[in-house]
């Protein structure tokens, strides 16, 4: 199924959970921040939650900064 | 002699009046090291999209601060309206609630007017400060040297006003001493406590203590750290000037006058 991922249109395995997505990136879950379609999904929901064709989401972290 | 007690900010106590952003170092080996020397226990750090390019980097830039030694402060640079401040200073406290790190209570509010100045929007501002104290966020809002604007901010909440000395990386230091001293005497007036920190523009180690000569309660500098041809030197000497300045401040300076006074005695001279 397609979705876009922090701002790139991209193909992942239908019914994907969070935690299966941060996984295939190597994304330790507890150095990111998970938004789907503008809301944020706490980090206890990773596994449970699963991800819709179409749907938007940001995996964010900390960096750098002032 | 070293000067007296920790700054208290919302539920965070610093033991160093000077906080310290965590850009524009060449190597995170360095950050780390400059962290060290500028005795800082507060650092702060930007959130931005996870580079999902090189996925096996594997470098996170907290694998470069030591949970047990700093208080992260998140920021919400680079956003421009209230609703883009509100979205990243969430996303700040998810990133830092759970990750062993302190911070999460907290954060830094920036919201900009253009790219070329990297002026804050005082609207925008007021307005994101207004919604992320209603959400329970301690917020310490970086702003224009306003005195006016200073303390509507204050009214509305804010956990700490943060005026800047000059625009952001400019290295120009305190370009209006007077503003900030009309700040300081309005903001801490029957509040003595109230935290007020010069934040942006610092150049060079005698504008942080220009700054804390003025009595305001700490300084967040970035670029004159991580930009100077000795980063890590430069990091030694803000400590030292962090420390001076507080403690000349707290001393209290001569007045300025037009024409000498001597220092030896006149009266006894041989000459006489």
């Amino acid at each position: 199924m397609e979705i876009t991922l922090n701002g790139k249109i991209m193909t992942i395995a239908d019914n994907s959970s969070i935690a299966e997505l941060l996984e295939s990136h190597n994304l330790p879950a507890v150095r990111v921040a998970v938004e789907i379609n503008g809301e944020i999904v706490r980090r206890h929901d990773f596994f449970s939650i699963r991800i819709k064709p179409h749907d938007r989401l940001e995996i964010v972290t900390l960096v750098g900064g002032g | 002699m070293m000067t007296d007690q920790e700054l208290k900010i919302g539920p965070y106590t610093l033991n160093s009046r000077l906080i310290v952003g965590t850009g524009k170092y060449s190597s995170l080996e360095l950050m780390q090291q400059c962290h060290a020397e500028s005795r800082t226990n507060c650092v702060t750090v930007a959130v931005r999209r996870e580079r999902l390019v090189d996925k096996n980097s594997g470098r996170n830039i907290l694998d470069f601060i030591d949970p047990g030694k700093y208080i992260l402060l998140p920021n919400t640079a680079g956003c421009f309206t209230a609703d883009e401040v509100v979205r990243v200073a969430r996303l700040g406290r998810e990133l830092l609630e759970g990750s062993g790190y302190q911070g999460s209570q907290w954060v830094k509010l920036e919201c900009l007017g253009d790219t070329k100045t990297l002026l804050p929007e005082p609207l925008g501002t007021l307005e994101a400060l207004k919604i992320l104290v209603a959400e329970g966020f301690h917020v310490l809002v970086y702003c224009s040297d306003d005195v006016m604007l200073c303390k509507r901010i204050k009214e509305a909440g804010a956990a700490a006003v943060m005026p800047a000395g000059s625009p952001i990386g400019s290295g120009q230091g305190v370009l209006n001493p007077n503003a900030i001293r009309i700040i300081l005497e309005e903001l801490k007036h029957n509040d003595p406590a109230y935290p007020v920190i010069v934040d942006a523009g610092v150049g060079t180690a005698s504008d942080v203590a220009a700054a804390m000569e003025l009595g305001v309660d700490g300084v967040l500098l970035n670029t004159a750290i991580a930009g100077a041809k000795d980063p890590v030197k430069m990091a030694a000497a803000m400590a030292l000037a962090t420390e001076a300045g507080r403690l000349a401040g707290a001393a209290g300076r001569i007045p300025r006058k037009l024409y000498a006074t001597a220092s030896s005695p006149w009266e006894g001279r041989i000459n006489g």
